[in-house]
């Protein structure tokens, strides 16, 4: 199967055409926000980090924007930086302009403020839509999808139905020749044996149990039971009782392929096939780490109506429960039926349909409301 | 007529309801090659999970034929299974505290 998709420079597929404007750091937000809203065509992406954190959080918030900036669907960057925070924007511009496209940058601090940043930026940004608008989409084999998947706000519907549906997709996309990402490891908690016994070597399985290890220890070194935070109260009250429960309902939406490779939060999966990105799976966080590791588009499944999406990643919403479906029409792209009798094989067929038609130009729900315009990056240690 | 509950391996010993299921309801269902015949003792929300067999507290919590927690009381045939019988086993840094 093909789809229509914009060239990159570095030979990746891009299924939008959008000029990122790239906040480095929370006080840089407000400009990134104004210059998006003046500038058809760009998106904005804000978060809370960037400043007054350990080192491995400013590597980790660096490496991310960075990843950010490469991902297909931008066609360029301009950078929004405040001028002393102490994650480098003239890295993190050398680190996008490495991929090819364009970068520009403007530093509120040297042109006179936020007025003066926004005029400046926004005049940056106007060249870089319009040169980025001659762009044609061309055919592309299915192979250069990179697809993401999520689950969220679930039920016991998303591990019954959407999640396998979700499985069956990322099967078919592999099986093409393509790219599939998971990843919310305090999900995998309880299913975390499953997984080992998918990995391609013994070195991702190891990879598996430590970054499972991980995330527990971190949760258990609170000093209290998790529940209520995962599974979340809303989980609970959609019937999941447990993290093992959840967990073991949320890992079939990454399919039965091998698991390739494990990376780091904000990292760049290299080659094909599937992979887990370690991150935990609250949407702000997660979905960030999905469009860093290159995702052009995410399946997200939900029970009880999850809203997001992401600036410039087209995310089709997905849900096996009908009242959910007929409660919120404005944010769900997809309803699977949930039977004994459900073939997941054919739903999968539909849903990778659906995934080639929104990688051709078809708008979502979450696009066409303009809804996720507030992610995060996700960082390890206190803020100092 | 409309499937009311799922059984998703023959090893569990809960069923997921696909109703809205009232406490006296009876429910035909079969796990594996068995039929049985199940009198709900309490009311289960759409979503929410009903038991399948007697169990003693202590007692893994099977779905998906893997274990999902362990009944913190006993609990009977056609009962509500949730969060007030079935403790988890992960994440509980309430009882590593308690082990300092």
């Amino acid at each position: 199967m093909s789809f229509q998709g914009y060239r990159r420079q570095d030979g990746s597929v891009g299924i939008r055409n959008y000029v990122g404007i790239i906040s480095t750091v929370s006080c840089a937000n407000d400009v990134t926000w104004w210059i998006s809203q003046e500038v058809k065509g760009s998106v904005p992406f804000v978060h809370g980090q960037g400043c007054a954190q350990t080192r491995p959080d400013l590597d980790q918030v660096t490496r991310t924007l960075i990843s950010l900036g490469w991902n297909p669907n931008l066609a360029g960057v301009l950078i929004v930086s405040l001028g002393c925070e102490s994650v480098l924007a003239d890295q993190i511009a050398a680190g996008i302009a490495k991929s090819g496209k364009p970068v520009e940058m403007v530093v509120i601090q040297k042109v006179g403020g936020a007025k003066a940043a926004v005029t400046q930026g926004s005049s940056l940004a106007q060249a870089m839509v319009a040169k980025a608008s001659k762009l044609r989409r061309e055919e592309f084999a299915d192979s250069e999808l990179v697809l993401g998947v999520k689950c969220g706000a679930s039920d016991t519907t998303s591990g019954l139905a959407a999640n396998p549906a979700a499985g069956a997709t990322c099967d078919l996309l592999i099986d093409n020749g393509g790219t599939c990402i998971f990843g919310e490891t305090t999900e995998f908690i309880g299913a975390e044996h499953i997984l080992v016994r998918r990995a391609a070597t013994h070195q991702v399985a190891e990879k598996i149990m430590n970054v499972v290890a991980r995330t527990e220890k971190r949760a258990i070194a609170m000093g209290f039971d998790m529940r209520g935070g995962q599974p979340t109260t809303g989980n609970i009250a959609g019937g999941l009782t447990t993290i093992e429960e959840k967990s073991l309902g949320a890992i079939v939406k990454g399919g039965s392929r091998p698991i390739q490779e494990v990376y780091e939060y904000g990292e760049r999966p290299q080659g094909k096939g599937l992979f887990i990105v370690d991150t935990p799976g609250r949407e702000p966080e997660f979905l960030t780490a999905l469009a860093a590791a290159g995702a052009q588009v995410i399946v997200f499944t939900t029970g009880l109506g999850a809203p997001q999406g992401f600036p410039f990643i087209p995310v089709i919403k997905v849900t096996a429960n009908p009242a959910t479906y007929e409660r919120l029409p404005d944010h769900l792209d997809m309803l699977v039926s949930l039977s004994e009798h459900t073939d997941f094989a054919e739903t999968g067929h539909v849903l990778y349909q659906e995934i080639i038609e929104v990688a051709s130009g078809k708008q979502t729900k979450a696009e066409i409301l303009n809804y996720g315009n507030f992610p995060n990056i996700f960082t390890i240690g206190p803020v100092i | 007529m409309k499937q009311e509950a799922v059984i998703l391996n023959p090893r569990d010993n809960v069923a997921t309801a696909l109703c809205n299921l009232k406490a006296g309801n009876i429910l035909q269902v079969r796990v594996g090659e068995r039929k049985l015949e199940i009198k709900l003792r309490a009311q289960v929300p759409f979503g929410h999970k009903l038991s399948l067999a007697q169990m003693a507290p202590g007692s893994p919590i099977i779905k998906y034929g893997e274990v999902i927690g362990t009944s913190t009381e006993t609990i009977q045939l056609g009962d509500y299974v949730h969060v007030h019988n079935v403790a988890s086993a992960r994440g509980r840094g309430d009882l590593a505290k308690v082990m300092k």
